[in-house]
């Protein structure tokens, strides 16, 4: 039998596993490119808010209104930019119920891949989507015009909301891993929509009779749309609302964790 | 099997081998998928599992693999846990249905999984390899079944791994894809890579392993060189009316493989016949011989099935 190929021991030294479980910048940058190339998602998570806020953050009735330290207009930019990065944080998270679905997890534990770089990975694209949508909104609202604060609180309030939606990349992780579906992405334009309303990004609780406001409390995107707003308002922040947003982080996280790791245990 | 090169024989002694089982099972439920497999596989052997479905042998893999984990016994690949050995790219797999992203182009995809290993070849290199170069900018999702296959096929060379195995690689296939996939992977193997593949087809066996394991039930029912394993599978039948006979003296004829006892008529299976017809004209009474040929195929599905446990052939080792 003559070989080409003689393997020794030495041979098998050489060979090495990657740092970092495998997670790398050309994966990263091709795993943005899918979310992009899905026209979809961006018109969820990037057009759709940019229409809301020409919509809703531009009527003259009350857009130039004082609020905080800016105005409604302000306002009303940075609650669509909550729900723009929201919805493309869940998106990204909720990718991998598409790609269970696909056999394409099975796939990469052919690949040094680990697990935990898997799901880290997620969530930086997940993050990558959510900063385009905050981008996006800001811009807009900077080429109208109309809004109007202190700069230091556009930063601030933008990096409130891009952080602030990393809660909802861990639900859309759990989403993604409870329900292995291509449909899963219907289903969670209907619940955004639902929890934003819930959470008075798109209407003032105030507007809401007195049951329906207590319930609100409760909601997922109470406690993170009050935060968000709170540079902008002043004023002192509420215990409530970290309670609500730190709870919702712990029961999506412990939710996306326990289904990862049923998902990896090796049947 | 020493396919080991005699220059490197000092070195291989360190060499842990390629595949290394021993007392593996595999339970599902109540349902037995491995039941108790031991197996070397050296390095530079080209390997296939041969048997039907259900016969354990994709469970085996995904042991292999690290895929799943043995209810018990032992796993080593290249002396490491199955996961060490695919982390550091020494073992990569075709599966039967592995996932690809439909949105994906495929030097896309091939780029992704080349930048998941510390070490990979030219993603260009390996599209050429493999028969895809010419529709790399293609979307995954309007690649044909065996275009996907072939990029699975080269997604496993980037590593450039020591050990390849395939899990019923051409299912689905038609010929001339099948053809095409063999030529590409056995072109692939020349260069001295072990290669551990699964099939039902037993032409595909014989054509492309130097080294056949028959699987039945999640064991191994034999094992050898293709012609050792042809031989047995095509081996023949000798029928003869022989009063007061019992199986265990006939399975001592020489060259008997096995035998059966039915009323005065017994049927011993051999991949000998004459030794056996010899033996039985000139040491016994018996009379009214008849030696009937089995074709390959039944005798694979003979040596395969269920109802053979009466005559479980022995297996050359």
């Amino acid at each position: 039998m003559s070989s080409t190929r003689s393997l020794t021991a030495a041979d098998l030294a050489t060979r090495q596993a990657p740092g970092l479980g495998g997670l790398n910048p050309t994966v990263l940058g091709l795993e943005v490119r899918r979310l992009v190339r899905n026209r979809r998602t961006v018109i969820f998570a990037v057009i759709a808010p940019v229409v809301l806020f020409l919509v809703f953050g531009l009527n003259k009735a009350y857009a130039n209104d004082p609020d905080g330290h800016g105005n409604v207009s302000a306002f009303i930019m940075v609650s669509m930019a909550l729900y723009g990065a929201v919805l493309a944080t869940t998106t990204g998270g909720a990718m991998v119920s598409i790609e269970r679905a696909a056999g394409w997890s099975r796939q990469l534990r052919l690949t040094p891949l680990s697990p935990t770089a898997y799901i880290i990975m997620k969530i930086l694209t997940a993050m990558v989507l959510g900063l385009a949508s905050v981008l996006a909104v800001f811009a807009v609202g900077i080429i109208t015009g109309k809004p109007s604060m202190p700069v230091y609180l556009w930063i601030v309030s933008g990096l409130c909301v891009w952080i602030g939606s990393l809660v909802f990349a861990a639900f859309g992780l759990f989403l993604g891993y409870l329900l292995p579906t291509e449909n899963v992405m219907q289903f969670l334009g209907i619940v955004m929509a639902l929890l934003a309303f819930a959470g008075g990004l798109f209407i003032p609780l105030s507007h809401y009779p007195q049951l329906l406001q207590t319930i609100a409390k409760f909601t997922p995107l109470y406690g993170l749309n009050q935060l968000v707003h709170a540079p902008l308002l002043g004023g002192s922040i509420h215990l409530a609302w970290v309670a609500n947003a730190a709870a919702w982080l712990a029961i999506f996280a412990g939710g996306a964790i326990w289904r990862f790791r049923k998902d990896t245990a090796r049947v | 099997m020493g396919l080991v090169p005699d220059g490197a024989q000092a070195a291989a002694r360190s060499l842990p081998p390629a595949i290394e089982l021993s007392g593996v099972h595999k339970s599902f439920g109540s349902v037995q998928a491995v039941n108790g497999i031991d197996l070397t596989v050296a390095s530079g052997e080209i390997v296939a599992f041969l048997g039907p479905n259900g016969a354990g042998k994709t469970s085996t893999i995904d042991v292999i693999l690290g895929l799943s984990q043995p209810t018990s016994g032992q796993v080593s690949v290249y002396g490491m846990h199955p996961r060490q050995a695919i982390s550091r790219g020494l073992v990569a797999a075709v599966m039967q249905t592995g996932g690809l992203l439909k949105d994906l182009t495929v030097a896309e995809t091939a780029r992704y999984t080349a930048s998941l290993f510390a070490r990979s070849q030219p993603v260009a290199e390996v599209l050429d390899r493999a028969g895809i170069a010419a529709i790399a900018d293609r979307r995954v999702g309007k690649c044909s079944g065996g275009e996907q296959q072939r990029l699975r096929f080269a997604m496993a060379l980037l590593p450039d791994p020591e050990l390849l195995v395939l899990d019923e690689p051409t299912t689905g296939m038609d010929v001339e894809g099948r053809r095409g996939f063999w030529a590409a992977i056995r072109q692939d193997a020349e260069l001295g890579r072990t290669v551990l593949f699964a099939t039902h087809y037993l032409e595909e066996a014989d054509a492309y392993a130097d080294r056949i394991i028959l699987l039945r039930h999640g064991q191994i029912v034999a094992d050898g060189t293709s012609t050792q394993v042809k031989a047995l599978a095509a081996g023949r039948t000798v029928r003869a009316t022989l009063a007061g006979a019992d199986e265990m003296t006939l399975r001592g004829i020489p060259g008997a493989d096995s035998a059966e006892v039915r009323g005065d008529t017994i049927l011993v299976h051999s991949s000998d016949s004459d030794a056996v017809a010899r033996y039985l004209l000139t040491s016994t009474p018996a009379t009214d011989l008849e030696i009937t040929t089995r074709g390959l195929e039944d005798a694979f599905i003979a040596l395969t099935s269920d109802d053979t446990d009466s005559s479980s052939p022995g297996a050359p080792r």
